[in-house]
């Protein structure tokens, strides 16, 4: 009997050991975002719910991990087994065979809930490479107090002309306000995400059909000529050094009348803790010129599978807890519904509670207004709303960027601009094999 | 007269220095203080100087999410075991350039200097693949070895410009009493060149703490060091300045302190040779 005992326990510690041994490390590679340092704080919910998979995570900056994961990927480092991707990156890498396709995700997971402007830019031939974690778009985000005193009032979906308007009334430069804040920092993500989305309205398209370059046409000529008088008359000075944070803070110490930017600021703006104005903020969609077309864009930071992981199976795990309805109920119940990833699933929409969240509707309805498979008002070869999904793009959209952001310097004019954005950018296709 | 305007010049000197001092630590102080204020405050307009409430949340913060002492311990075996073994390498061929120099030695010591004028983004491709194939990836000892090769041309130019002072006749001396190469390197070169060595070790010990590229680039979470503990509360979507400015001091600081601790020998091993 003792020794059946001893075999027995033996057994077990074998067991036991094996078990140990056998549960997989999985490393997920992510931006420090507030949502997603939210995920990483939530982690125990997963870990509980599978025992056998450890998670270590990578968090850094946006652009450090672009790079980084893109040598991964390139280069089948095998580093990572999740990485958070952009919308830009989706379509390019899953075209490049570096993806798992994300089938087979569960029963519970409900992959038609997922929102259709979001899906699409997600998916390709027919099949979905990443899971959207949280999405935006762009809008207004304007002070309501100083729109009252200027005797204005926002429509929910205003023109450019309005917008001038606004600007013009609610600026007060010796009481350092400025009637809008827009982004003006050289990038491809930076203010061409803005320009490109605006240009949008404007009838503009960075390609014809041909991949020939437009930004010698009228419409490019009309939205940057517009952005420039926006800016130079009702604008911060030093605006051309301006991203989302330097906006941000601008709006939060109220020296912002309106700001067009991405929807997930909202939270930050009406957060009292953070911001001085956040009673007196009010939101509407990106403006527009009539033409179909809204100056809003689309994004979402995405969970992806790369092709070389040996751990697909326990990453699809990972990928399905962390975007699915279960994850959004479990931050509702923690921290509120506020701070519940938006922008991804149909069914948060429908849930009474996050309907109540002040700008949880207008999210919705920038991400519904946006069409990242047919984004401009004229036909275009390319997918993406305030990018071109070509690998070029990073590099085309950065370079074009720094020509603008010049011109909001008063380094150069905008017809110099726009002629140095449109010889740059036949120089670079062509080398690349677009056009001949 | 003249004992006057020597007085009000060196009175003109040392306020230079210390301006020149207070701009180059402004933006150490703004990040110590920032550390201690709220996300709110960090970014208040007018900056608030001292007249708030301090606050060690944000370091709580960083500690809970972080985990600080593995990233310490990768910095701290990274730098010195790339510094050690870089001294390792050097001292024998720094020996070699300085008392037994050949036709080449001024261009081998240049070819060696060209080196660190590339960009390093210009070999991350090979090095990641290299890196790959041979199972370093995210390991310290892979870094251990990159950064050494970073640091060897600087190691060896500082050794070989402190070799140079050394007089060949007491080397030849200790030949004469019979002892070897290795003995003569070991018992004789290296205790002369002590304040030397460790002004090297010193100055490579921070330039490895203080890498950015490779650290980066060459690790994920394992072997990621302070920068990437750094990388990880930078933000281009959030104003999270005040936990960033915690990260950063809680990075800054054991290297500050050896820093204030050595300024001596590391002004003279910075300044060795350039005044006769």
């Amino acid at each position: 009997m003792k020794s059946m005992t001893r075999a027995l326990l033996g057994a077990t510690a074998v067991a036991a050991l094996a078990t140990a041994a056998s549960a997989e490390t999985l490393t997920i590679a992510t931006v420090n975002n507030g949502d997603m340092i939210r995920m990483q704080g939530l982690t125990e919910d997963f870990t509980a719910q599978h025992p056998d998979i450890e998670l270590e995570w990578v968090t850094l900056e946006e652009n450090v991990l672009r790079q980084r994961v893109t040598t991964d990927i390139a280069t089948k480092g095998g580093q990572y087994d999740v990485m958070t991707i952009g919308t830009y990156e989706a379509p390019i890498w899953a075209a490049q065979g570096w993806l798992v396709p994300l089938e087979d995700m569960g029963e519970d997971y409900d992959v038609d809930d997922i929102l259709p402007a979001i899906r699409s830019g997600l998916t390709h031939d027919g099949k979905l490479y990443a899971a959207p974690f949280y999405a935006e778009s762009s809008m207004v985000m304007y002070r309501t107090d100083l729109m009252e005193k200027a005797g204005l009032e926002m429509p929910d979906a205003p023109t450019w002309d309005f917008i001038k308007e606004a600007a013009a009334a609610m600026t007060d430069k010796e009481g350092e306000v400025y009637g809008i804040c827009l982004r003006g920092k050289a990038g491809w993500g930076e203010n061409m995400a803005f320009l490109t989305a605006m240009s949008n309205s404007y009838g503009a398209r960075w390609f014809d059909e041909e991949w020939n370059p437009q930004f010698d046409g009228e419409a490019w000529k009309a939205t940057l000529t517009d952005y420039l008088d926006l800016m130079n008359n009702y604008g911060p000075p030093g605006a051309s050094g301006n991203g989302f944070n330097e906006n941000l803070s601008l709006f939060q110490t109220g020296k912002c009348g309106m700001w067009i930017d991405a929807t997930v600021a909202a939270s930050f703006v009406t957060n009292p803790n953070d911001s001085q104005v956040a009673d007196n903020v009010g939101f509407a969609l990106a403006p527009d010129n009539g033409l179909g077309k809204r100056g809003n864009w689309l994004w979402a930071w995405n969970l992806a599978i790369p092709a070389g992981t040996e751990k697909a199976d326990a990453a699809k795990e990972f990928v399905a807890w962390a975007t699915s309805k279960h994850y959004t109920e479990l931050v509702a119940a923690k921290d509120g519904w506020a701070n519940v990833p938006p922008g991804t699933r149909q069914s948060l929409y429908e849930t009474p509670e996050y309907i109540e969240v002040p700008f949880a509707m207008m999210t919705l309805q920038s991400i519904n207004s946006a069409d990242p498979t047919n984004p401009t008002v004229d036909p275009v070869p390319y997918t993406g709303v305030q990018f071109v999904a070509i690998p070029e793009f990073q590099g085309l959209g950065t370079a074009v960027g720094q020509q603008f952001s010049a011109a909001l310097a008063g380094q150069m004019s905008a017809e110099d601009a726009l002629a140095a954005a449109q010889s740059l950018t036949e120089r670079e296709m062509k080398k690349a094999g677009y056009i001949k | 007269m003249a004992r006057k305007t020597t007085a009000t010049r060196k009175a003109g000197v040392t306020a230079l220095a210390w301006i020149i001092a207070l701009v180059i630590f402004f933006p150490i102080l703004w990040t110590v203080l920032t550390s201690f204020k709220t996300e709110a405050v960090a970014i208040a307009d007018p900056p608030v100087w001292f007249n708030f409430d301090w606050t060690l949340e944000n370091y709580a913060t960083v500690q809970e999410r972080s985990n600080y002492a593995r990233h310490f311990m990768n910095s701290v075996i990274i730098s010195l075991g790339s510094t050690l073994l870089g001294l390792l390498i050097a001292v024998p061929a720094a020996w070699a350039m300085a008392f037994v120099p050949g036709k080449r030695t001024k261009d081998v010591l240049m070819w060696m200097l060209s080196t660190k004028m590339m960009p390093a983004v210009g070999v991350l491709i090979p090095i990641y693949l290299l890196f790959r194939n041979l199972g370093l990836l995210d390991t310290r000892s892979g870094l251990v070895v990159v950064l050494m090769l970073m640091n060897l041309p600087i190691i060896i130019w500082m050794l070989y410009t402190y070799f140079k002072e050394i007089p060949g006749e007491i080397l030849e001396a200790a030949r004469m009493d019979g002892a070897n190469l290795r003995n003569e390197i070991i018992y004789v070169l290296t205790p002369m060149a002590v304040p030397g060595i460790a002004s090297t070790l010193l100055l490579n010990v921070i330039l490895a703490w203080n890498e950015a590229f490779w650290t980066l680039n060459l690790t994920a979470a394992k072997a990621a060091p302070l920068t990437a503990f750094i990388a990880s509360y930078s933000s281009p979507e959030g104003l999270f300045y005040a936990k960033l400015s915690a990260a950063s001091t809680m990075a800054i600081a054991p290297i500050m302190i050896l820093g204030w601790f050595s300024q001596k020998q590391l002004v003279r091993g910075l300044t060795f040779g350039a005044v006769k």
